[in-house]
């Protein structure tokens, strides 16, 4: 989960790293047998001058800061929220068709949301807006549709082979309220207000058509918060998705955009799982601070591979203790995660969650693990195979939801998405 | 009613429009006065045009009718293949202090370089007599016959929509349909 990023944050981010970690250092101190009150005790007593020290820090503007008005395009060759620098906020929604839904009923359909989206997306009311305010700040609302089988299956069209659900793994306790489905919504904008309007204008215009399979927001570090591009940290408090593949790349356009063996009708669309994966906070809480890094063979002041000193430095693996084990241990997720085979990689945009837990406990909490891929059974399985068979993560996380879409190709103001299929 | 402002790229899209339907009749040098002897359509545009969607019965055709020229444009009554009727609507509060809808009297008029607003809950083409169902995404289209003679032809989608409910002086309910 937490090897893979991309590191923007080298300025300002790792001189804030290295006064985080020494603060952290006090708590691992305090799990490692120093009383907890004389650890916070110091902390307390090096606080303001540490707030001193990061007062410009904080004043300043980030640059970047959210701007309700900036709009990401939706017309292009390419459906958006692929390559968008992923936003703060998250809306996943998988529909199912109802029965009567044919193929010229899809049509319809994919015709009015596609309309739907293109507006929302510009800070435009849809057509029959009841709430036509709410659509006047954009936030970089994307808005990204997938096909799962069972629509491609009633659109008559030629379903690539990797459009199923994935095979079962071992670590798997999947529950169906969060897997599969026939239509996809990616709803994603910095501004959650701005993700709850389009994807109930989207609802309302889904519902003669589909029924909602299920549903599942999820979020991010709030725009301008911090350095734009700067590594998500998931609720483990890891850096999560270092090493991933750049939009604009020679990797990403094959990796992500290629796909020649996919039918011609998703050219230039791409593959889409989601896997939701709860992580266990009650049980990580128990992990020490070595433990935590050991697991994952990152740092988790900066990320850094526990052979390096910053995130983007590449991993030694070679490296051994004094007494000779591996730095970065055989079970560790960095190690496990990485393929020799480049063509092995995926683009991962995932986000955090944090919903309402039940009686039994005080969190549910966990990561909508959102990877893009041109083929899922040559990119993103032979990953999960890995991990599945070896990955001290494991023990704190479990897939508890999984599903596969087909992203569609983009398209022209005068056409829809799913255009190519219909 | 309703005075809009116009963007530059609505101005660029109405002249666009112009060109388009004044193509097939005139050549490109088209002398500069010809606005007394146009047709009232070569002016009119409709932009955000719908229709609520419906199993069978009533519904009802919205969006923004705009006028380019420096003459009021006069909408005297509307067809479509996809009703029996259609009647020019109007929303007033009868002597029972109630929303009901009513024929405007007069037709729909589209100020000079203004525009006039057909929406759920206020003006509105109000189609009677469904030829066929309108699930949402069906496209039907309108002609509207303007008080100079001419015909504006233009399309509109259905949409899922759950207002303009309306009831009719006729004692009908735009929402029996559903």
């Amino acid at each position: 989960m937490s090897d893979e990023n991309l590191d923007r944050g080298a300025g300002s981010g790792a001189a804030a790293g290295h006064r985080l970690s020494r603060r952290h250092l006090l708590f691992g101190g305090a799990a490692a047998g120093i009383g907890a009150a004389s650890a916070v005790g110091i902390d307390l007593a090096t606080r303001p001058a540490r707030a001193a020290r990061r007062g410009a820090q904080i004043t300043a503007p980030v640059a970047g800061a959210a701007d309700g008005s900036e709009t990401v395009a939706f017309y292009g060759p390419h459906q958006a929220g692929v390559e968008t620098r992923p936003q703060a906020a998250v809306t996943l929604v998988a529909l199912d068709l109802l029965p009567e839904t044919d193929a010229g009923a899809l049509r319809r359909m994919m015709r009015v949301l596609t309309h739907d989206a293109a507006r929302l997306t510009q800070g435009q009311a849809a057509l029959a807006d009841s709430e036509p305010e709410l659509a006047v700040t954009p936030a970089r609302l994307t808005v990204t549709f997938g096909f799962g089988p069972g629509l491609v299956a009633r659109a008559g069209g030629a379903a690539p082979a990797w459009l199923r659900p994935l095979p079962a793994f071992a670590i798997d306790q999947l529950d169906d309220a969060w897997n599969g489905g026939d239509l996809l919504l990616q709803i994603a904008a910095d501004d959650p207000v701005t993700v709850a309007h389009a994807t109930r204008m989207l609802l309302k215009d889904s519902r003669s058509f589909t029924t909602v399979r299920w549903r599942q927001t999820g979020f991010r570090r709030s725009a301008g918060v911090e350095k734009p591009g700067t590594t998500m940290r998931n609720l483990f408090g890891q850096v999560d998705g270092t090493v991933n593949l750049v939009a604009g790349t020679e990797d990403f356009d094959s990796l992500v955009w290629g796909g020649a063996d996919n039918p011609a009708w998703l050219h230039g669309g791409t593959g889409f799982v989601l896997r939701r994966i709860r992580m266990n906070l009650d049980k990580w809480d128990g992990l020490d601070r070595a433990g935590r890094e050991a697991s994952v063979g990152r740092t988790l002041a900066t990320g850094a591979p526990l052979t390096g000193s910053h995130e983007t430095d590449e991993p030694d693996f070679t490296a051994t203790t004094a007494i000779g084990f591996p730095v970065i241990a055989e079970f560790s997720h960095l190690r496990r995660a990485r393929s020799e085979n480049r063509g092995e990689r995926i683009l991962r945009r995932g986000y955090n969650y944090d919903d309402t837990p039940d009686a039994s406990g005080v969190s549910n909490s966990g990561l909508l693990f959102v990877a893009f891929q041109a083929d899922v059974d040559a990119q993103f399985v032979p990953i999960q195979r890995r991990l599945d068979e070896l990955d001290l993560l494991n023990q704190w996380t479990t897939p508890i939801g999984s599903a596969v879409f087909a992203i569609a190709p983009g398209c022209g103001p005068d056409g829809y998405i799913g255009q190519t299929l219909f | 009613m309703t005075r809009t402002h116009t963007s530059p790229r609505l101005i660029v899209l109405a002249a666009a429009t112009l060109l388009a339907l004044a193509g097939c009749a005139a050549s490109p040098a088209v002398p500069a006065n010809t606005a007394d002897t146009a047709a009232a359509a070569d002016a009119l545009t409709i932009q955000d045009s719908w229709v609520k969607a419906a199993e069978t019965g009533m519904s009802a055709a919205f969006g923004l009718l705009e006028n380019s020229s420096d003459t009021d444009i006069t909408i005297v009554s509307a067809v479509s293949a996809a009703a029996t009727m259609i009647e020019l609507h109007e929303t007033v509060e009868n002597d029972a202090g109630a929303l009901v809808m009513q024929q405007k009297e007069g037709g729909f008029v589209v100020p000079a370089n203004g525009s006039y607003e057909l929406a759920p809950g206020a003006n509105h083409l109000m189609m009677m007599g469904l030829s066929a169902a309108l699930p949402a995404g069906t496209e039907s289209t309108f002609t509207l016959t303007l008080s100079d003679g001419s015909e504006f032809e233009f399309a509109a989608t259905a949409k899922d929509y759950a207002g303009a409910n309306e009831s009719y002086e006729g004692g009908m309910d735009m929402n029996d349909g559903r």
